[in-house]
């Protein structure tokens, strides 16, 4: 990858780092929280099912996810494993989906 | 050869950091599995296992590490530069490790209670 | 009297030959205030002329003398002894992340190379005939500059930094730094072209702040410091558009 591309992926994994930090402090105390009261499926889909700004949150969370993890992989693919160029970026493009769409999918399923 | 302490940093960011990247495929397709409300809750019955409590409470440190660490390559990246940054960087890590730690045992203590 | 050789003797292994070379064993007199550079001269001179090393002012100033010590790059004739030989043993080998040439000695090309690569020398705008440019010592740019320009490129930092050994194509930490110096210097031209080079997975975006190179700079530079101000510039550099 070119220069240009390879900062802007840096630029890429800061930023989303940044929104993270936010995000998992939010989300650490929101799970201790909702932990109190017990797990069962029916009392957390209770308070969660049709909440849009949690939905909101954690779509956003999920989309910072899926730019942060695999970029973070790829220097530890390319840096330990030897693993560089186009079948690197392609496995890594497919894997940011992939975390996208179950992230988001798992977002519905509990806030939709 | 011998590394600096900023290198062991390195590599708890980067262990915790593959950690957490295995993990949240489970962790999406457990919350996925949201949708339906019995399979949900015989996922949630399957976590009660002391295997998966233990692997919870790791995943919680290893969140909490991978944000330290993280908070101190941002502080490098971006602060303007003091010497003793290295030595405050290193501890500010351990001292949010061991947060992270004791702030893991917690949730999981509380988990293993609600269900008793 | 009676003397105490055991006290009194280094065992000390060499690496010999290329990189399938392998570690010879020498016994070496200790002296007062010994350096590791005394050592390998005194193998050198007395047990086996074949022994190949460099060295130059032996007083810590040209950077020629840098080797692994017990794991460690530095300056051999700055490293005494007694400050690192463990149980009255010592382990000398070349710098690591460059080719051996023979014994001690390193094929420094690539480290050289990889300066130029990263546009490490000065661009002037200006001609003789100008007036010269008028740089304030005490203004904050020409202070960050002048906190890395002492570099002798002696390769310490480079040995000592893992990312050179995982990706080959690593500008490293001198070069770097070098670069930052000039991108720090107002009267340089050439900047727009630097931040590009530097730029990248060969470049400063690599880094992943281990700070081997500033533990070990002989001239406690801190070519972190100089990369991560790499790392802010190119990212005004993308924001605006010129990268």
């Amino acid at each position: 990858m070119s220069a240009r591309a390879d900062a802007w992926l840096w630029i890429a994994q800061r930023a989303s780092a940044v929104v993270l930090a936010v995000c998992v402090v939010v989300h650490l105390a929101t799970i201790i929280y909702a932990v109190q009261g017990g797990l069962s499926a029916a009392e957390i889909l209770g308070r969660t099912r049709g909440n849009v700004a949690w939905l909101v949150f954690y779509s956003v969370f999920v989309l910072a996810v899926a730019v942060h993890a695999p970029i973070g992989l790829r220097s530890v693919l390319g840096e330990w494993l030897g693993w560089r160029g186009r079948t690197r970026e392609v496995f890594l493009v497919l894997l940011a989906g992939l975390i996208a769409l179950m992230g988001w999918r798992a977002a519905l399923a509990v806030f939709g | 050869m011998r590394q600096p302490s900023s290198y062991w940093v390195f590599i708890v960011h980067r262990v915790s950091g593959v950690a957490l990247a295995l993990f949240l495929p489970l962790h999406f397709w457990a919350l996925g599995s949201a949708l339906d409300a019995q399979a949900l809750d015989a996922f949630l019955a399957w976590t009660e296992q002391p295997f998966v409590k233990a692997a919870e409470w790791g995943i919680v440190t290893a969140l909490a590490a991978h944000l330290a660490c993280g908070l101190r390559v941002l502080a490098l990246e971006f602060l303007p530069w003091r010497d003793w940054q290295k030595g405050l960087a290193a501890s500010a890590a351990a001292i949010t490790v061991a947060a992270g730690l004791a702030f893991g045992a917690g949730p999981v203590a509380s988990l293993s209670r609600s269900v008793s | 009297m009676t003397m105490e050789p055991a006290k009194g003797i280094l065992s000390v292994q060499v690496w010999r030959g290329g990189a399938d070379g392998a570690f010879q064993v020498f016994q070496v007199p200790r002296q007062p205030s010994q350096t590791v550079l005394d050592v390998v001269t005194y193998i050198q001179r007395s047990v086996d002329a074949t022994l190949a090393y460099r060295f130059a002012c032996r007083v810590g100033m040209c950077g020629s003398c840098a080797m692994t010590v017990n794991g460690v790059p530095r300056w051999t004739c700055r490293t005494h002894v007694d400050k690192v030989a463990e149980g009255g043993a010592l382990s000398i080998a070349p710098l690591r992340n460059l080719p051996v040439i023979r014994d001690l000695v390193t094929d420094m090309r690539e480290f050289f190379d990889k300066w130029a690569a990263a546009k490490g020398s000065f661009k002037g705008a200006r001609s003789k005939t100008e007036p010269f440019a008028q740089v304030r010592p005490d203004s904050p740019e020409r202070m960050r500059a002048d906190a890395g320009i002492e570099c002798i490129g002696c390769a310490v930092c480079y040995s000592a930094c893992d990312v050179v050994s995982w990706n080959p194509e690593y500008l490293g930490p001198a070069a770097l730094n070098r670069a930052w110096t000039l991108v720090c210097d107002e009267r340089d031209a050439a900047n727009a072209e630097r931040l590009r080079a530097v730029a990248g997975d060969a470049g400063c975006h690599a880094c992943h702040t281990h700070m081997s190179c500033t533990e070990r700079c002989p001239k406690h530079l801190s070519p972190t410091a100089g990369i991560a101000g790499l790392k802010r510039a190119v990212l005004r550099a993308a924001l605006k558009g010129d990268l």
